[in-house]
This record gives C-alpha cells, structure tokens and sequence, in this order.
C-alpha cells in the first residue's frame, strides 16, 4: 500500500527519521539495528589486573553502569564486546585472543587503561605491549587506571561509533 | 567379563578452570581433577599476570620503584606502598618524622577496611549474595573520596615516601575521616544481617577448607587466613613498625579454622581498624611529614622551585638515587591479605642489587591444593575467595 505522505502529518524528527502521530515511525533498518545494539551492549566479566577493580567500580551501585543498558555476562558467547582491563601479558594474550573470538559478531573491543593500550609502565619482557597488536580496539581508554567516570565515556563514545555503523556488520542483520 | 570391566573403568576427569573465569579473582588457573562431584586433586597454575616487576625494579632507582608497589596488590595500594618504604627506610637507617607515622597507619588501616570490603564484596558475589557487593562497594567508595582528598588519586595512590609521606593532610580530610569514623560502625551490622545468619551462607561456608592451625603455620599462612585456624600472628602486633606500638587493638582469631571463620575474623577486623583509625586521629601529632634526611629524602618541592642548591640536590637524587650502604635487608609489613615482605640486596648504588617480594597471596594460591580436596566443585569457590588472593601480587 502506498502511503501519500504528502496529505498526512509526517513530522521528520531527525535526518532519515520521519513520526506520523501517535505512534508510526519510519526510518531505515540501519538505524533501527544500531540503536538496539548500542542500548544493550554486554561486555564480558573479564578482568586482567588494577583496572578490574575500577571496572567493577563503574558496575556498582554508585556509578552504575546497569543505566547505559551495559549488563556485565559472564561468558563470552552471551557478550557483545570486552574489556581489556589490566596488563596483557605475553602469557595470557593467547587466552585474550580466545576470548575475543568466542564473542559472537558484531563484537566489539574496549582497551582500558594504560597498559592495555601501550604497555604502560610495564616495559618488560612479558608484557604486551599495548592490545591492539592482536585485537581490533575500537576504542582506547587512558589512564592508569581510568577512573570509572573515563571508563563511561569510553563506553559512550562507543557508543557513538556504534550509531554510525553502515557496512561493517550488514552481513548479521 | 574381564572385557566387560575393562569397559566399565572408571577415571577421574580433568576440568579446566580459568583463567577466564568470572569467580577466579583475576587470572588464576585451575586444573580440577574430579571424582564424579567431588575433588580429588587441585593444581594452580600461575604466572598469567607476571609483568617482571621484581626485574623492573633492579633498573630503578628506591624512589621510582615506589609506584610499582600500587600496583602489586592494587585492592590495598596504600598498605603496599607502606611496606616498600618501610623496608627502604631501614635499609638506609631513617626514621619519618612521628605526624607521618599517624598518617601512614591511618591510611594503612582505611586501605585494610576497603581491601576487606572488596574481599566481602567478592566472595559474598561468587557464593550467590548479590546484594552485599553492592552494599560493600557503598562504603568502599567512601573510602576511596578519602583517598582522592589526600593524593588525587583513588587507586594507584604513591602516596606514602620514603622518609615520610607526600603531603600533609587537610583538615577537611580529617573532618572527613571523623565522619566516617563514625558512620562506618552502623554499616557493619548491614552486612551481618544479609549473611551472618543466612542459611545459604552457613551451608557455603561452615565446615568448608578447614585447615588446622599446625597445618596453617607449615603452609606459610599469613593474614586473617592463618589467624581463621587460632593463631594470633599480627605483625602489627609483634614487630611493630609506623605508629602501630602507640594504638591499642585486639587481633581476633578463630576457632573452626573453616571458612566461615575467616569470615568472622575479617568482619572483627573491620571493627578493630575503625578502632585505630579513631585512636590515630585523637593522637596525630603537629610536626612535619618528611624526615630531614637530605642524603635520602628529597627536598620540599616549594625549595626546589625557587632554590639552586635544593634543584642540584633534587636532580642527583633523581637521577644517580641515594648512596646506599651495602647490605641486605628483609622487613615485613601487615598488609590485609597477609604478610608482605620486601628482601633488598643493596650494592651501595642507588638502585637495588636484587628486590624481592614475598607476596601473601602466591603463598595462599599454593595452599588451594590442600584446602579444596574432598569438597564439591563448588566449593573451590568459596575456597578461592576465603584466602584472599590477588593475582597481581602472586605472579608479581
């Protein structure tokens, strides 16, 4: 059935999202998919080292993370993203990398802290020396260790790569 | 019917667990070998966090190797930090100024009370309380405002010196600490309601990794773990250090040497450390927080802006380090998982010959063997949350 959309009230809202009242919205499934994924991402209880403990901080009741829809799982299948939280070394990166690849797609990855991200003052001969020599980092987060207030903007901002995705996962609609 | 038993055999079967595992605290492996529901034997298997710290620490100087103590047993970074200086402060023969003292047993004892509520939190979360973690970690992050008040920092703090501590405190800090002096007392009882009592809590923990005080002391216990079994070993205590020999407390130890004992023991010592933190701040004393030392210690930093002499002195110690007498030296420290020793071998340069860490928890890690044969799988549970490990400071 073909709607003339010219007789009734579409209101469009924002670029690509036109509400006819009360309660009909038209949009792309684009933006409809990336909404629901960004609402609910659940990261893996997986802590390496200090920044797990600020990572559980971030979950508690006084930062609560429950309020971004992120719900900590605890196995990987269940999970749509990881947080590196603590030193990877050279031992356990294997480990890491088994993990990341039990996520089912799309997955996403978040390193947090500094030795995650380049080592950190870990210059050793067992650390890594920052994840994304074996993971696909989507988003970096600094400090050492981040408070949990940097975690959450970390985690918006992934947030925001996530409302902007077009191609990369279209093959799991 | 030899055929038909070779058929019927039964083996024990291996199970991995960790070291991603939500219940394993951090990074411990373990190798299960289970008859049907039952333990049989218990393998840890450790060094999934080994980041070369003792090595690290060869390559720097006594002041920086500090900040690499936070992050040893990062639940209790100040206690950890407390017992590096306190073993460099013998090592070169100084003595911190009486205020510092205070200071440092002060925020030695709040890292004990949120290291304890971190355990609770845990352990309590891995047996099935979901509600306790959130209560504890209320608290914790009380503690952790405090810590920021002091240093800036929540976790990873640096804020004890060698000589002394960093900065003096404020009175808005201790008006703070007041508050919570106070307050802290009326929290305990939350948690004791929700498990004290809980009927899920006794069968998950009474009768649970009983392990006898004899037993304990030949496994290398230290901590509220040994002090569970009945012996009252506190080195707080016994060999005194910082301003522990001018506070009164009490050591509580257990009786059943089980799990729910060490729980108790913990909870008593919850009690014991408001009580210092009280006593401390009715007898902190005025004075300076650096020991004048200036072989060792660094000049204040409003000197090093505006003085030469004090830059040059900053500059040589920062880059050559303090001339240290030849020796070796082996000073343990109360941290809240045990004890925690620091072994320095100094060849009269400014870095150390060898540092090497005796951590609480890569002794307890061992003892897991011994704890969980005989019980159910789910008792390796409870069994890693009641000795009180952190794989930071085990694989180091």
């Amino acid at each position: 059935m073909l709607i003339d959309t010219s007789t009734i009230g579409l209101v469009e809202v924002e670029e690509g999202t036109k509400v006819l009242p009360p309660n009909l919205i038209i949009t792309s499934i684009d933006k409809v998919v990336n909404w629901s994924r960004l609402s609910s991402i659940w990261p893996v209880t997986f802590g390496l080292a200090c920044c797990a403990i600020e990572m559980m901080a971030a979950g508690a009741a006084h930062y609560d993370f429950d309020r971004f829809g992120i719900i900590f799982r605890g196995s990987p299948r269940q999970s749509d993203c990881v947080i590196i939280a603590g030193t990877v070394t050279k031992k356990m990166a294997p480990v890491v990398r088994r993990v990341f690849d039990q996520i089912p797609e799309p997955r996403y990855v978040v390193a947090m802290g500094s030795c995650a991200c380049s080592g950190g003052i870990f210059r050793t001969y067992n650390t890594v020396q920052g994840c994304d020599t074996f993971l696909p980092v989507d988003v970096f987060v600094p400090g050492c260790p981040p408070r949990p207030e940097t975690l959450m903007e970390g985690m918006i901002l992934l947030q925001e790569k996530m409302r902007k995705e077009q191609a990369r996962w279209s093959m799991w609609r | 019917m030899e055929k038909v038993e070779k058929i019927l055999e039964t083996r024990e079967l291996n199970v991995n667990m960790g070291p991603q595992h939500p219940a394993t605290h951090g990074v411990l492996r373990l190798v299960l070998e289970i008859d049907g529901e039952t333990i049989v034997n218990v393998t840890p298997y450790v060094g999934y966090l080994h980041r070369g710290i003792e090595k690290l620490g060869e390559s720097l100087t006594y002041f920086q190797g500090l900040p690499l103590t936070d992050r040893l047993d990062y639940v209790s970074a100040m206690s950890n930090n407390i017992g590096y200086v306190v073993a460099v402060e013998r090592l070169f023969g100084i003595d911190p100024p009486e205020r510092a003292k205070f200071i440092r047993t002060i925020v030695g004892e709040l890292s004990r009370i949120s290291n304890h509520l971190l355990w609770l939190a845990t352990h309590a979360l891995d047996i099935g309380a979901m509600t306790v973690f959130l209560y504890c970690f209320r608290e914790r992050e009380w503690i952790l405002d405090l810590f920021e008040m002091i240093c800036g920092a929540r976790l990873t703090v640096t804020y004890p010196r060698v000589g002394g501590v960093r900065n003096d405190v404020s009175q808005e800090f201790l008006d703070s600490l007041y508050k919570f002096t106070e307050e802290f007392p009326t929290r305990i009882p939350e948690y004791e309601t929700l498990i004290d009592k809980n009927r899920i809590w006794l069968k998950r923990t009474v009768g649970i990794g009983v392990i006898s005080a004899e037993e304990a002391i030949n496994w290398g216990l230290t901590g509220p773990t040994l002090r569970g079994s009945g012996v009252q070993y506190d080195i707080r205590k016994h060999t005194p250090y910082d301003a522990y020999d001018k506070v009164e407390f009490e050591v509580p130890i257990g009786t059943n040497c089980d799990t729910y004992d060490r729980y108790r023991c913990r909870m008593h010592e919850l009690r014991q450390s408001n009580r210092i933190l009280k006593q401390c701040l009715e007898k902190l004393p005025p004075g300076p927080v650096m020991a004048d030392t200036p072989k060792f210690t660094l000049p204040p930093k409003d000197f090093i802006l505006k003085d030469m002499e004090h830059l040059i002195h900053q500059f040589i110690l920062i880059t050559k380090g303090p001339t240290v007498p030849e020796g070796e030296i082996y000073v343990a420290t109360e941290v809240p998982k045990g004890e925690l020793g620091f072994y320095f071998v100094s060849d009269g340069t400014g870095k150390p010959y060898r540092m090497r860490i005796r951590a609480p928890s890569f002794v307890h890690a061992s003892v897991l063997s011994r704890l969980c044969v005989g019980h159910l799988v789910a008792d390796v549970i409870a069994n890693i949350g009641t000795i009180d490990i952190v794989l930071g400071e085990c694989d180091r």
